[in-house]
């Protein structure tokens, strides 16, 4: 893809990785995600704003802009950590979708979107992108929400993190063409659903006349739109990483302690072959993962190929990660009581989340001209 | 273990004529539910491979299906059956095949008409797959048995009046052999039930905690020391009865797939189309198998085919509702309910297509999981060595925990 991309992680990422990680597991254990999810508040906002101290709400976010000043290919690595810990967090929503798209317009720190990111970045506020979550990157502009006289209405369903918004990133459709508003979430009727992914709330959005400030209109409110979903679909690949990795180590370790038939079940071949195969494909996610990532933050010309090559690969991966989890611990991986299925709804719903990976195969067609038969 | 009725076993046509003739005296509209079963039974159209006088006519079982259908043609199938998939997929043939005619007496028709509802008290903490390792403990005391111990998974026991329960009544022996199979009233004291959560959110199985649970011997089936091949015999049975059961084509999971595809077409690509028929394929060769084995069974017990037709009901029903989520993308996205309750049974065309995805997980755990069923084709059906075992002739109580 891009001139040598690198696939490695630097020793400032994996810094990052274990402060993340040990304020996770001080603060997110899995039996706390699980008493969360069925509460009023699924979201853990005061550990976002703990996060957000660490820098990880605006880690790409340029320092002048009040952000880390570091790039994409940190936020993938926290995007990997909070997959493995199922992460009731808004960090798809607010620090992926609304930011990349907000990041990808040009503006002055004391205009709206100035102050938009600044308060994004202390975690201070959140926000989202208002589209359908399962929107491929390519699939066109959205056209959910129209403009008349500059007032926004419409209804977009199955918003991530749209909950807990502050914030709505809107594009939205004119008779000028596309254009891109900020919106005070308190100018929206927010409904939440029932999610399949217990610990990614999802809600319905309508807009009735709102008010918003305008960002941008034209080919620049597109590709706003357009870099926002590239960036959420190599991130959230990240994030299917951290759940696959979850489910395979924590997989090997149960099999390794338990016995039927008087040995190890871990000792069984037939079960051996399918944690290395597993493995196997992990290793493969986490290249094109990597290499995705390292695709936007560069901003290369092939971002949009890597974020869907990573898409296409890595949603299949976690997927069967989680099932293999549920499977191989038994009875035990089919209860409530167990943390398996919290990663196997967020594996199949991260799966048709930005796009399926069907969807994500026929972009690819169209990039490296494969032609559909006639 | 089956009487001809005098003028001998009646044939196809011969069935159909029976069942026409019974609906006729017995109008199903104006009969109560449980008497026009009682009474179906008692005509010997309730399974008609098992004897006369014991709700059969001594039929192969092959007919069965024809009764069935024959029933259902006349507006007379019975309905609301889910909770008995244990009575009457399980502990019923193992009933038939191991229970002394009191038992069979006492047992089969309320089990039949749904009077009373059936759980299996088999899987402990320390014995899934590995069911010979179970330890709950039965001690004799005279005419009764006293059993203590844990066991889980147990799907229905907040409902049944009855549990076939497998114990361990000799410790000394290696574990295969010191076990027994009782009937246990799930009503006894010191039988204690407790909810447990599924994936799903709702909870259709149990943790059973048996404390000095008296048993009379007289609910023992089989011999003492018997279990396990008493055991194998229901779990033979619960194959078939998970995997086994006749359907249309399009009549699964596919079939609701394969509507959603007519209904929608916005949602179509080439690539899920392309899914979606590889699968449409090989549900419909699943389920030519079935058909194939309902043939092949004339009377008798069900073999270790009865696995190959669980495995690939457990497989794709696993790989249609994965799709059936990818096809609805956005409302894939969503489920129903996840608030903790106790369903009646799984009626998988009334809920959402996230419902679907999750409960089909337990398709390849419950009754064997597809492990073991693999493990059972390539030892019993194909004959290729067994793994060497390291607990086969070790006194269960010197077996590692
Ligand atoms: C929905 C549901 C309903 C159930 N209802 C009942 C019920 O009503 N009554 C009842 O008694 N039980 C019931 N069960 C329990 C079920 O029978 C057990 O869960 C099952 O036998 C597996 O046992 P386990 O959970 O201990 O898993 P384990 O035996 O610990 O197995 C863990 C994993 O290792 C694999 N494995 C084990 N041995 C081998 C091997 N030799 N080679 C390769 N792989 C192996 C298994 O396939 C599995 O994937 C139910 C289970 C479910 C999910």
């Amino acid at each position: 893809m891009s001139n040598d991309p690198d696939l490695l992680y630097s020793d400032v990422e994996e810094e990052l990785r274990a402060s993340v990680r040990s304020l996770l597991a001080d603060r997110c254990g899995w039996d706390r995600v699980l008493a969360r999810v069925e509460s009023d508040e699924v979201t853990d906002l005061a550990l976002w704003r703990s996060l957000a101290d660490l820098g990880v709400a605006g880690l790409a976010i340029p320092e002048e802009a009040g952000g880390a000043g570091a790039t994409l290919r940190e936020s993938a690595v926290v995007a990997e950590e909070l997959g493995r810990a199922v992460a009731p967090l808004p960090f798809l929503g607010s620090a992926v979708l609304a930011t990349g798209t907000l990041l990808a317009l040009d503006g002055r720190a004391d205009s709206p979107l100035g102050e938009a990111l600044a308060s994004l970045a202390s975690g201070e506020r959140t926000a989202t992108l208002l589209i359908p979550l399962a929107t491929a990157p390519d699939a066109g502009f959205p056209e959910g929400v129209r403009v008349e006289e500059g007032r926004l209405s419409g209804r977009v369903g199955g918003v991530v993190d749209a909950s807990t918004a502050d914030l709505l990133v809107v594009p939205a459709a004119g008779s000028e063409g596309p254009a891109l508003y900020l919106v005070e979430a308190g100018e929206a009727t927010v409904t939440t659903v029932v999610s399949l992914d217990l610990t990614r709330p999802l809600a319905d959005v309508e807009l009735a006349g709102a008010s918003g400030r305008l960002l941008a209109t034209g080919e620049q409110a597109e590709s706003a739109v357009r870099r926002g979903l590239v960036t959420g679909a190599a991130l959230l690949a990240a994030e299917q990483l951290g759940c696959a990795e979850w489910a395979l180590s924590t997989t090997v370790e149960y099999l390794k302690t338990r016995h039927q038939f008087g040995r190890p079940l871990g000792s069984f071949q037939a079960l051996k072959h399918r944690l290395a195969d597993l493995w196997v494909s992990i290793s493969q996610a986490r290249a094109v993962v990597r290499n995705a990532a390292s695709a936007v933050a560069s901003d290369d010309p092939e971002a949009p190929l890597a974020a869907a090559l990573a898409q296409a690969f890595v949603s299949g991966v976690a997927v069967t990660a989680a099932e293999e989890a549920v499977q191989l611990h038994g009875g035990i991986g089919f209860t409530w009581e167990h943390p398996a299925h919290l990663y196997l709804k967020r594996a199949k719903s991260c799966s048709i989340a930005l796009g399926t990976a069907d969807r994500h195969r026929l972009t690819i067609a169209r990039l490296v001209d494969l032609p559909a038969a006639r | 273990m089956t009487t001809a009725p005098t003028g001998g076993v009646p044939d196809a046509a011969a069935l159909r004529a029976r069942v026409a003739d019974f609906v006729a005296a017995h109008d199903p509209a104006t009969t109560d539910p449980i008497e026009f079963l009682a009474a179906r039974f008692d005509a010997g159209l309730a399974w008609v491979h098992f004897p006369e006088g014991l709700g059969g006519l001594g039929a192969p079982r092959a007919l069965q299906a024809v009764v069935d259908e024959e029933f259902a043609r006349l507006g007379a199938a019975p309905s609301g059956r889910e909770a008995l998939v244990i009575g009457l997929g399980m502990a019923a043939p193992t009933i038939l095949a191991f229970g002394t005619p009191e038992q069979q007496e006492r047992f089969l028709k309320p089990l039949y008409t749904g009077e009373e509802i059936w759980c299996q008290l088999f899987s402990e903490p320390g014995a899934g797959s590995d069911l010979a390792a179970l330890g709950t403990r039965a001690v004799r005391d005279g005419d009764t048995w006293v059993v203590n111990g844990q066991k889980v998974w147990t799907s229905l026991a907040h409902r049944a009046r009855w549990a076939i329960l497998v114990t361990r009544t000799d410790p000394d022996v290696p574990k295969h052999r010191g076990m027994t199979y009782f009937v246990c009233d799930m009503t006894a004291p010191g039988v204690e039930v407790r909810p447990l959560r599924q994936i799903t959110g709702e909870a259709e199985f149990n943790e059973v905690y048996l404390t000095d649970v008296r048993i009379p011997d007289s609910h023992r089936l089989g011999e003492v020391g018997d279990g396990w091949r008493v055991a194998q015999t229901t779990l033979m049975n619960e194959r078939v009865s998970i995997g086994g059961g006749a359907e249309p084509r399009e009549g699964g999971l596919i079939g609701l797939v394969a509507g959603i595809w007519r209904d929608r077409p916005e949602l179509r690509t080439p690539g899920l189309h392309d899914a979606l028929l590889r699968l449409w394929v090989e549900a419909e060769a699943a389920r030519l198998t079935k058909e194939r084995l309902r043939q092949q069974l004339a009377v008798g017990q069900p073999g270790p085919e009865g696995s190959a037709a669980k495995l690939s009901f457990a497989r794709l029903n696993q790989e249609i509702s994965g799709l059936e989520l990818e096809l609805l993308g956005g409302e894939g996205l969503t489920y129903d309910d996840w608030t903790f309750r106790r369903p009646d049974g799984v009626d998988l065309a009334k809920r959402v297509p996230g419902f679907h995805y999750l409960r089909s997980k337990g398709n390849s755990i419950e009754g064997g999981t597809s492990e073991i069923l693999r493990n059972i084709i390539a030892e019993r059906v194909l004959g290729l060595p067994g793994e060497i075992r390291v607990d086969k002739d070790v006194a269960w109580k010197d077996l590692p925990k």
